[in-house]
């Protein structure tokens, strides 16, 4: 994975996006870096899943996820140089796999938090403090936004994760986790290692986000599209 | 135990008022039935099962034998069922007090809690319900016993893991009921020796009885109206010309390469059937009751034809076959021959079969192993060791019935033909994988797989794991297959797709299935269903069910015909075809690397000739279009065939014979072979035999997509943090001899000794073309199409008119 060292620039990998008065910028990560706040934001971490897949059914996946989902985080506030961090619900698998966190990985989360307003939105995996550093909420309001880990309907200025959104484009490859946004709402993608997602086509983004409505794909370099893509336009499918 | 040489006068009076006689390798099977291990390699109609059944049937006429006497163990749940129907008519009529049952994945549960409280004196299964058999605490009281174990068309299951799962199962039999007797049944094959030794308990011997194989097959390729096409694989073309000799016949066998072939191929077959002719379709991916349908009406003398692929392959004795027709090259010349040994199932006439080739190119190929059979030349490649995660299912197999010694199941294990090599630390690495993960990072301490005693035996820490893995037994690798059902009838499901594949429909779209075509409507509770309103042409369904590549020596049977002045025996539009090429280019040498470069379609395109095989010529379009990115030369995409690969991309490559550095080409594939697809893919078959992966779970899947995530990704974390982990290994062995197949990139490079020829066209070649045709066209991650993605995402944000919506900058641009 690469590892910048160099101070945020956001001509290099964000798209910025005007939300309801706000500017924020989508990194191609997964992570949502919000400027006026100096706050990064990322969503559904599920931290220790390898635990308690181990636990609750007894096959034993590579415990790697956690360390690869705080390299990359700390990767993103390198970047950014974020101040404050807002973890937007199922941080955890669940209670139990936060205390069930291998040591190493416990300390270098904590080293993270350390020094940086941390903010922990619950999820329906996490309905509850998981006993680290930084501030528990069950939603919450900053300035015109509001945070919470599922989206409800009729909102506006709100900020969710839950459903792992993911969008390929016509003849370029498989799925990616992305962004999808209108001008009330914005679903972030899953950010944690060992996450699956759901076809941004799903019925359910349907019944949320209105129109005009666009998508960020995560990747190397985010790309922006609109949403739902519109099929059948301009030169049609070349072959690749 | 009683051994004899002759059979009983029950069985001579039998044989005798039918007008039979005991074929001479019949008769030695029963004069060599007490061996410990006994290989008959007989041709395909050569009365195998009946050689392998009849000491059995000696020994049991005299009725005093409790319990399980003989297990027979065959690929097919099919083929358990007939052997049973079959064995039983003997049976019934001679009076004799045996009873014969089958087990398989389609037996009932009634029926198999029967079996394990009061076991048959033969039981017919397959290697699977074998395992699952071996898995029960009472194992040890179902076996105790056993006489014999008959292992039929050996030679199938031991070219694969099936096979290896199966003779450890033996291993184990082998300590249940010492001294058991094992039997194996094979087709024709390259290299008996090392067939046997596989079977045989290591290091004892395994005597060999070779039968007569019989007269010269009558084979000969299809004459056809219009020219094959330049390329695909299905021999559409030709359905009138097929349909001719199935009314000529009484009943033909239609072998076909794929199961979507075999679809599409049924489908037009009806179109043109004017006369009604009742014709069958029979494949893995049709449900049961489609598949025992067809089985029933073929023995029954029903059906004139049936379109079949791989599953009808093995020995089902399937009445007065007389003629095989086989669409599309052979491939491999052995399996040619164990298809046509399908027709005349009568011992000494000589069987009668066509080859179809369903391309331009197959033409050749099916010219040269037409030779090939007429040369008696076989093919084959020497197996590897068995390998590891299959050993780590039966650690687990094992620990499911019940407590284990670690030195006893090592010393079972080096008895076990393809393990016979294996080595302590080996073992170790798979035991402590299936204990605790095997992981660097020691992570799993309170939630172990398995836990040493205080008295040093090892056993399931939950006991309840065993119903999971249970339900994970086998080595079978299908892609995930959803049922498909019509919609509102409620009946019995009509066959599977591929997840892959359903996703990709929407409502509307039809495909074919079982021979119908239907028109999907909607996905629910992971199941299709479907209405009969078909109103469009059909798409393709995708089935599971691997290409085998051309084999080595078909592939330079091929080189060496095209180095002939002429084809004489060769249709004319394939003759000209070949004789353009050398006009315009060059013929493809068995010692040379022939790369074509040629514009098309806006792109640069080069197709290297280099005949490895789909597998090698795959993974040399991963290779060379690395090398060609780190030239600046943007690939964009490849494709492979058995023959060549045809890569394409925005710069033209004039200077190829760099690109053939074996050392280079090695250090690539090294870099490469970690970040690939094909890796990905074995990844995912090697993860679920050794139980990383589940693939089956007890309760119903969930419809929360969100909450599954692909192997792929633990495919890549694991490589990334731990990447000496033992299923990265197993993982890299297999797909290096596998998918990735180097060893045909190193005898490819071995024979051609850096010797390049570039030809640079003003259009593509007449080989070349046929390439540009081919499917299955792999795209290359790089820099080409990064800049591709953005320019599309530019245009839909363009054309979508949201651009001045007050849309959303992209920073920098």
């Amino acid at each position: 994975m690469r590892r910048p060292t160099r101070a945020w620039d956001r001509s290099m990998n964000g798209i910025e996006i005007p939300f309801q008065g706000e500017t924020l910028c989508a990194l191609g990560s997964g992570a949502l870096y919000w400027a006026a706040r100096d706050l990064l934001i990322v969503s559904d971490l599920h931290f220790g899943k390898s635990e308690r897949i181990a636990r609750r059914r007894g096959t034993m996946l590579p415990p790697y996820e956690t360390r690869a989902t705080l390299e990359r985080l700390e990767a993103d506030l390198l970047e950014t140089g974020a101040g404050g961090v807002l973890c937007l619900g199922d941080s955890f698998d669940d209670l139990d796999a936060a205390n069930g966190l291998d040591g190493e990985d416990r300390a270098h989360l904590v080293s993270l938090i350390e020094g940086r307003a941390w903010h922990w939105v619950e999820g329906n995996h996490d309905p509850g403090p998981a006993g680290l550093p930084g501030e528990h909420h069950a939603e919450l309001v900053i300035g015109p936004l509001v945070f919470r880990h599922i989206a409800e309907p009729g909102a506006r200025g709100e900020l969710s994760g839950h459903y792992h959104p993911k969008l390929g484009l016509p003849g370029c490859g498989g799925t990616r986790p992305c962004f999808l946004f209108d001008a009330d709402r914005m679903i972030l993608p899953a950010y944690g290692a060992y996450t699956g997602g759901m076809p941004a086509t799903a019925p359910e983004f349907a019944a949320l986000i209105g129109s005009p409505a666009f998508a960020v794909l995560t990747g190397a370099k985010p790309l922006l599209v609109p949403y739902p893509a519109r099929k059948g336009t301009g030169r049609g499918r070349r072959r690749f | 135990m009683g051994v004899m040489s002759a059979l009983p006068p029950i069985f001579e009076d039998w044989f005798s008022k039918r007008g039979w006689s005991v074929h001479p390798h019949q008769q030695e099977m029963l004069d060599r039935s007490d061996a410990a291990a006994l290989m008959l390699i007989a041709p395909t109609g050569g009365g195998k099962t009946l050689a392998g059944f009849l000491p059995t049937l000696a020994e049991l006429a005299e009725g005093d034998h409790k319990g399980l006497h003989t297990l027979y163990v065959s690929p097919l749940k099919a083929l358990a069922t007939d052997i049973r129907r079959n064995l039983t008519i003997p049976v019934e009529e001679m009076g004799l007090p045996i009873r014969i049952e089958d087990r398989t994945g389609d037996t009932k549960q009634t029926a198999k809690k029967r079996q394990r409280a009061d076991p048959p004196h033969v039981l017919l299964t397959t290697p699977e319900s074998l395992a699952l058999m071996i898995s029960y605490e009472d194992a040890p009281r179902i076996f105790a016993g056993l006489q014999r174990v008959v292992v039929d068309e050996i030679h199938a299951l031991m070219e694969g893991k099936r096979g290896d799962q199966l003779m450890l199962s033996l291993g184990r039999l082998e300590s249940l009921a010492p001294g058991l007797r094992r039997v194996g049944l094979s087709a024709t094959v390259d290299d008996p020796e090392a067939l046997a030794a596989q079977l045989a308990r290591h290091p004892d011997p395994c005597e060999i009885i070779e039968a007569d194989p019989g007269p010269d097959p009558d084979i000969s390729m299809l004459r056809t109206e219009a020219p094959p096409p330049w390329a695909g694989a299905g021999g559409g073309y030709a359905v009138r010309e097929v349909l001719a000799q199935v009314k000529q016949h009484k009943t033909t066998l239609i072998f076909h390469n794929t199961r979507a072939q075999a679809e599409i191929f049924f489908h037009k077959l009806w179109l043109a059937n004017e006369d009604d002719l009742p014709i069958g379709i029979h494949h893995g991916s049709l449900s049961r009751q489609v598949r025992e349908n067809v089985e029933a009406a073929m023995v029954a003398g029903e059906l004139r034809a049936i379109v079949c692929t791989g599953s009808l392959d093995l020995g089902i004795d399937w009445g007065d076959v007389d003629l095989v027709i086989q669409i599309g090259a052979p491939k491999n010349i052995k399996r040619l021959v164990q298809r046509i040994g399908r027709a005349n199932h009568h011992y000494n006439a000589p069987s009668k079969a066509l080859l179809v080739p369903a391309n331009r190119f197959e033409v050749v190929e099916c010219m040269a192993a037409l030779e090939a059979v007429r040369d008696h030349e076989l093919d084959g490649s020497p197996r590897g060791p068995g390998p590891l995660d299959v050993l780590c299912q039966h650690i687990m197999i094992t620990a499911c019935a019940g407590p284990f010694d670690e030195d006893a199941l090592f010393s079972e294990v080096k008895s076990v033909g393809p393990y016979a090599g294996i080595s302590r630390a080996q073992f170790d690495d798979c035991l402590d994988f299936v204990a605790t993960g095997g992981y660097a990072l020691r992570a799993y301490d309170k939630w172990k797989r398995l836990l040493r005693r205080p008295d040093g035996l090892w056993q399931l820490r939950d006991p309840r794991s065993s119903l999971r893995i249970r339900m994970n037994i086998g080595t079978i690798q299908d892609a995930d297959m959803l049922k498909v059902r019509m919609r509102g009838g409620g009946g019995k499901p009509l066959g599977e797709v591929e997840e892959g594949f359903a996703s990709s429909l929407t409502p509307g779209d039809t495909f074919l299935i079982g021979g119908q075509v239907v028109r999907y409507e909607t996905l629910r509770e992971m199941t299709v269903e479907v209405t009969r309103r078909a109103d469009r042409e059909p798409r393709i369904a995708t089935y599971a069910g691997a290409k085998m590549p051309t084999s080595a020596q078909l592939a330079h049977r091929i080189l060496d015909d095209l180095q002939r002045p002429d084809w004489p025996e060769l249709p004319p539009h394939t003759r000209d075809w070949l004789h353009l090429q050398r006009e315009v280019s060059k013929m493809p040498e068995r010692g040379r690397i022939l790369v074509e470069t040629f514009e098309h379609d806006g792109r640069h395109h080069a197709c290297f000739h280099t005949f490895a095989g789909r597998h090698a010529q795959q993974t040399l379009g991963l290779l060379l279009t690395r090398r060609m990115e780190t030239l600046g030369l943007h690939p964009l995409g490849f494709v492979g065939t058995d023959y060549a690969t045809l890569i394409w991309g925005l710069d033209e490559l004039t200077d190829p014979a760099p690109l053939f550095e074996a050392r280079e080409l090695r250090e690539g594939l090294e870099g490469w072979l970690t970040s690939n697809a094909v890796m990905k893919r074995t990844f995912r078959g090697v993860a679920s035999i050794a139980g990383l992966i589940e693939k089956n779970l007890p309760q119903v899947r969930k419809t929360g997509r969100q909450a599954t995530f692909s192997s792929d990704i633990l495919y890549d974390t694991l490589a990334k943090y731990d990447p000496e982990h033992l299923i990265l290994r197993v993982t890299r062995e297999e797909a290096m001899r596998g998918l990735v197949d180097f060893a045909r990139v190193e005898e490819m490079l071995e024979r051609t000794k850096g010797r390049v020829d570039l030809v640079r066209a003003t259009r593509p070649t007449p080989l070349a073309a046929a390439m540009l045709l081919e499917r299955d066209r792999v795209p290359v991650a790089g820099a080409g199409r990064e800049r591709l993605a953005e320019e599309e995402a530019a245009r839909l944000l363009k054309e979508s008119g949201l651009a001045a919506f007050g849309a959303p900058n992209v920073a920098g641009v």
